[in-house]
């Protein structure tokens, strides 16, 4: 219990880490993961800009990125990272692969939920001449608004799960304190102390998102 | 020129599953909606009717054949041509398709938006569409706060909000129950009637036809059976389908069966009898009965009323010795129908 306290300043700084990493994961790759959900809906048969080649192409890579197991995910992304970024390890080599993941995690939650959203409605904006793009930014994604935020509270709580496994690639964050400090140092109140911040700071997200969702579906 | 002229139109869509055949929703039809008329689409489900309604907006493209509006042939036009098109082409749905994430104000505002209007001007014209539509005190209220028959009503009123010459109404009955419907049907007679608009209305619903059009088109497997004024067609049926939806709300001639039980009641001849107003009196037929000592009762039949014309098919049983000849008489002057 003494050692916790003593760690003040490192729960301190882990914990900064860990809501930055989830807040970059969140918007970053729930950016991304938006233009490719509706890119994978808008393009199927039917849909408003239906091309059979861009949602094969699409789907494969969702479908080839998004089963990776995420550990392996962040160890096999370190070449490209180190290419692109100029760095293989630390926090910034973490943000990269948690958004990469976030991004294809995603795509398929904003995809489902758009499903969701009746055709009808759709193809009402286009016979009052509303424009395919003006129909995906004006009608579809807003009627989906409700479900959209209910499914990105979904992927939050995901994303803390993939900050509290970057410590493998030399990123910081509750998960690496409680597995540096905590766990190998046989000292199971640093490791549930941590645990006990990271419980509170989904409960936060997952209590923001509800009552987003609530106020957005009006119930 | 007629404001919607459809010349030999088709509409194939590929086939559901591989190696099956390409589904043939429209097949070769042509038809005129004249300005300032309400035109009924009548048609089981799959006839194409619904199809049809989509390639007058060019929501559908067509395989074959030239839509034109307003003089406008779609198929020569561009996309963002289409679009400024189907802005003067208001449309109505069964399932309403209001947009859940705005309310009643902002469903009219929309259409208003997409056809540039300015914003200064949207609050005058839509508290005039929800007047109209006699709906003023819902302006805030959002889609599901409202009852079937009010969601309807801002859908029409979010149709007109462009000022559109022409509403397509697809099926936008057939998800209400009938007290709601007469309403819906009403307004839409208002919709015409005061503002001009050219009404197409999709439906399978008889009543709504016999209320509402002006001339009426059947559609059978994509292609049109039969076409005529709503009079004509309710007065005389021709094709099979036509008569199978007539008799849905004009039951005035007896099937197989009642006349099965007809004949185990009354020993006398049947005959049946079709009646228009304009044409020969139910007097002056009685009257040719009467003359020649023939004995009659009515045993079925009724008298309806279409566009404010009355028309109807009584079935007689006939007794006494100049019935043949009291049948001769008849046949000269009217439709006489010897019930088999």
């Amino acid at each position: 219990m003494d050692r916790v306290i003593e760690l003040g300043p490192q729960f301190l700084e882990a914990t900064i880490e860990t809501i930055v990493l989830v807040a970059v994961g969140v918007t970053v790759g729930g950016l991304l993961g938006l233009i490719v959900g509706t890119g994978l809906y808008v393009t199927r048969k039917g849909g408003l800009l239906s091309n059979g080649v861009v949602n094969l192409l699409l789907n494969i890579v969702v479908n080839v990125f998004r089963p990776i197991p995420f550990i392996l995910l962040a160890v096999g992304l370190q070449p490209f990272v180190r290419q692109v970024f100029g760095v293989g390890i630390g926090n910034v080599a973490a943000a990269v692969v948690i958004v990469f993941a976030a991004a294809f995690g995603i795509a398929r939650i904003v995809e489902q939920n758009l499903v969701s959203v009746p055709p009808g409605v759709l193809e009402a904006a286009r016979a009052m001449g509303a424009s395919r793009t003006r129909v995906i930014f004006t009608v579809l994604l807003p009627e989906a608004f409700g479900p959209l935020i209910l499914g990105y509270t979904f992927a939050f709580v995901a994303i803390v799960d993939m900050t509290a496994i970057v410590g493998t690639i030399g990123a910081g964050g509750l998960g690496n304190l409680a597995l540096q400090y905590g766990y190998r140092q046989f000292n199971p109140w640093v490791t549930w102390s941590a645990i006990l911040i990271v419980i509170v700071i989904v409960q936060l997200g997952q209590f923001a998102g509800n009552a987003g969702a609530r106020k957005v579906l009006r119930r | 020129m007629a404001l919607i002229e459809l010349r030999d139109v088709a509409k194939t869509y590929p086939p559901r599953r591989r190696g099956g055949d390409p589904v043939l929703a429209v097949d070769g039809v042509t038809l005129d909606v004249n300005e300032g008329e309400i035109l009924g689409v009548v048609g089981y489900s799959g006839a194409g009717k619904s199809t049809l309604a989509r390639l007058i907006n060019a929501l559908e493209p067509v395989t074959r054949g030239t839509v034109t509006v307003a003089g406008q042939e779609l198929t020569r036009l561009s996309e963002g041509e289409l679009q400024k098109v189907r802005r003067g082409i208001g449309m109505i749905f069964q399932q309403f398709n209001l947009f859940h994430s705005r309310t009643v104000w902002g469903n009219i505002a929309y259409p208003l938006k997409v056809a540039g209007v300015p914003t200064s001007q949207h609050q005058a014209r839509i508290s005039e569409l929800l007047h109209f539509v006699g709906l003023a005190d819902k302006a805030h209220n959002y889609p599901e706060q409202l009852s079937g028959g009010q969601k309807q009503r801002v859908g029409i009123a979010r149709a007109l909000a462009a000022s559109p010459k022409i509403l397509l109404a697809d099926e936008a009955t057939s998800a209400l129950d009938p007290e709601t419907t007469q309403d819906v049907v009403d307004l839409l007679r208002r919709v015409n009637r005061e503002l001009g608009v050219t009404i197409v209305v999709i439906t399978h619903e008889m009543e709504v036809v016999k209320n509402l059009a002006h001339r009426v088109v059947v559609m059978e497997n994509g292609t049109v059976v039969e076409s005529g004024s709503t009079f004509d067609v309710f007065a005389e049926p021709g094709h099979q389908v036509t008569r199978r939806f007539v008799r849905t709300v004009v039951d005035d001639v007896p099937s197989e069966s009642v006349v099965a039980e007809l004949r185990r009641r009354h020993p006398g001849r049947l005959v049946t009898v079709a009646f228009r107003e304009g044409s020969v009196s139910q007097a002056e037929v009685f009257g040719e009965l009467i003359s020649r000592g023939v004995g009659f009762q009515l045993v079925y039949g009724g008298i309806e009323e279409v566009q404010g014309r009355t028309f109807g098919n009584l079935t007689i049983e006939l007794t006494g010795d100049r019935v043949d000849e009291a049948l001769r008489a008849l046949s000269e002057r009217v439709a006489v129908r010897e019930v088999i």
